[in-house]
């Protein structure tokens, strides 16, 4: 087992994922929703939709088979929180899934594990053998008369892209990682155009929690938008690398003293797709109608250079970009040509606004968040850190007052 | 005693694999990945074999082997080694484990060692940035990995090989 540092005792290892999954058997379909909605939980994954509404949405579309999906692909850069829910607690994530297919009425489960983490499926599978021995997944789970449900891995194959649902979607239906034009949503014409919930890993397992102990107790913590704990992936420059439970809504400043970062100058917060917080906004909130982020904190300390940042960031967009649509496709390569100009003092500061309004329509354009949010990093280092970045030359900045 | 081909034991072995995962588009990915796995790559034969079985058109294997980083159209090594390059790894000394890796298996990145043994590779952020530099060999993880601890990881390699070695030929493959 990798051995992640973990902070404190976390929430999850408190529940008893079958006392969750009897509350829901014992519920009906509306009643679980009730449940969930009530207590405000939005999505884990990154974009932070309603998982109530989610549900509704999918409860009250037609087809003839419904499907739960599982989004265990994790390939946002800095975020490894659901390798260890998946880890340590997998029994919750498929009671979670399980609860979830009684509310819409789905029959099928899938989880979509990335390639990366092949090293996971074998007890994830032990984990869903038990679950099948135990009377919790296959036909009247838990005695209940017409609650069907059973649950099967998939493997990713090494594409950040497919993280996206749809994209997500098309890979499990055996095409390219390409994300579709929505709507339609997945909620009504997902996995084989059938009404599917697709949920991220630790959704799946608040969804859970809520059964348990009720949306009250899951409202008192958070923001009245971002209600709830989170897990963190915390990494970078800090004395205690690892994953946090921390309620949303905790500011920056707050969540740099709990990993030992306090000295930080910046922080990606979101992954790649997030974007470069300055100490200037230490004080901003983490949370949906602020700083949102699917988890991942990459903490940057005094000697590092914010350019090799946005170089690292954006050689990683330009690599994981599906190449549908050419905003993305093209545009990021001219952003990494730019910050390439940077490093090598080459790039006119006219030169830069056209680059940054480029960055603009990228994010316009593209038809998926993938290029959507691709330029965020690139863009919020040439707006907060444009004092370290213009006037460079090659051997002019010593490595050593720019590397910690 | 029948003397089978290279194709007649491909063919074989894929149609054993579309037994077991279905005649679905749906079944594409898994059979692929189980190729891969076989085969250390999807040889243009295995994917004509594959299109037939699932009733679709060549070119739509070659769209998918074509998408995925983990899916290979020329033959790689019996262990990939691929190395995170992503900002967290980065910043914990990546460049120093993938310079010692080039010059203790005598290739760059995206290359094979002559032998068949090693490919080295890059991959994008594989979920273990708090225990940077990682690498995955195969399906293994390595994480914390030194420049100094990048033979050992090598050593172990070839250990698991020459055991593979044996077996297959007390099997009379
Ligand atoms: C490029 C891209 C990558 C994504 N990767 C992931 C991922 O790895 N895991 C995940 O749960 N959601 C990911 N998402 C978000 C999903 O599209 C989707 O919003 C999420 O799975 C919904 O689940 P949630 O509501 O429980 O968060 C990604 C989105 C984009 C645009
Ligand atoms: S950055 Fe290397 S594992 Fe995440």
């Amino acid at each position: 087992m990798i051995k992640s540092f973990v902070d404190k005792k976390l929430t999850f290892r408190d529940m008893d994922p079958d006392v969750s999954l009897k509350a829901a058997a014992d519920m009906s379909s509306a009643e679980i929703i009730e449940t969930v909605s009530a207590s405000s939980l939005r999505g884990r994954g990154g974009a932070g939709f309603p998982t109530g509404a989610k549900w509704k949405f999918c409860s009250r579309a037609e087809g003839d088979q419904k499907y739960v999906v599982c989004n265990a692909d994790e390939g946002e850069p800095g975020t490894f929180k659901d390798r260890v829910i998946l880890t340590r607690f997998p029994h919750l994530v498929f009671a979670g899934m399980s609860i979830a297919a009684r509310a819409v009425g789905a029959t099928r489960g899938l989880l979509y594990l990335r390639g990366e983490y092949t090293y996971l499926r074998e007890g994830l599978m032990a984990a869903l053998q038990k679950r099948r021995d135990d009377g919790l997944l296959g036909d009247e789970i838990m005695g209940v008369d017409g609650f069907e449900f059973d649950i099967e891995i998939r493997m990713g194959s090494g594409a950040y892209v497919c993280g996206e649902e749809t994209a997500l979607i098309e890979s499990l239906e055996g095409h390219r990682g390409e994300p579709r034009n929505r709507p339609p949503f997945t909620a009504d014409t997902g996995m084989n155009a059938m009404p599917s919930v697709v949920n991220n890993v630790e959704t799946f397992a608040w969804a859970a929690a809520i059964m348990e102990k009720g949306p009250e107790w899951f409202r008192v913590v958070g923001t009245d938008q971002s209600t709830g704990f989170k897990l963190f992936s915390v990494s970078g420059d800090i004395d205690r690398p690892g994953v946090y439970e921390l309620p949303l809504g905790i500011t920056v400043q707050e969540l740099l003293a709990a990993v030992g970062g306090e000295n930080a100058k910046a922080a990606v917060i979101g992954g790649a797709s997030g974007r470069v917080v300055s100490q200037a906004e230490f004080n901003r909130k983490v949370c949906y109608e602020d700083v949102p982020t699917g988890g991942a904190v990459i903490v940057f300390g005094p000697g590092r250079d914010m350019l090799d940042v946005a170089e690292n960031f954006l050689e990683f967009m330009c690599e994981e970009s599906c190449g549908q649509c050419t905003p993305c496709r093209l545009g990021n390569t001219k952003l990494l040509e730019c910050v390439r100009m940077l490093q090598e003092g080459t790039c006119s500061a006219a030169y830069l606004r056209e680059i940054v309004e480029l960055g603009e329509s990228i994010h316009l354009a593209s038809k998926c968040g993938l290029g959507q949010s691709s330029g965020n990093i690139f863009l919020s280092i040439v707006e907060n850190f444009r004092e370290e970045i213009m006037g460079r030359a090659l051997g002019a900045v010593e490595p050593a007052t720019l590397r910690s | 005693m029948v003397l089978l081909t290279e194709r007649d034991r491909i063919r074989q072995s894929l149609s054993e694999l579309v037994e077991r995962y279905g005649n679905t588009r749906s079944s594409l990915l898994p059979i692929l990945q189980d190729i891969q796995r076989q085969h250390y790559h999807i040889s243009e034969y295995a994917m004509q074999v594959v299109a037939d079985l699932l009733g679709i058109h060549p070119v739509e294997v070659f769209a998918v082997v074509s998408f995925y980083s983990f899916l290979d159209f020329k033959p790689r090594g019996r262990f990939v080694i691929r190395v995170c390059r992503t900002m967290c790894c980065h910043m914990q000394g990546k460049d120093r484990v993938a310079r010692q890796l080039e010059t203790d298996l005598g290739i760059k990145f995206g290359e094979t060692t002559p032998d068949g043994r090693f490919t080295l590779e890059y991959a994008n952020c594989i979920g273990m940035c708090d225990l940077g530099p990682a690498l995955l060999v195969n399906d293994r993880v390595y994480t914390e990995v030194t420049p100094n601890e990048v033979h050992h990881i090598i050593e172990e390699c070839r250990k698991v090989f020459g055991a593979h070695a044996v077996q297959s030929q007390e099997v009379g493959l």
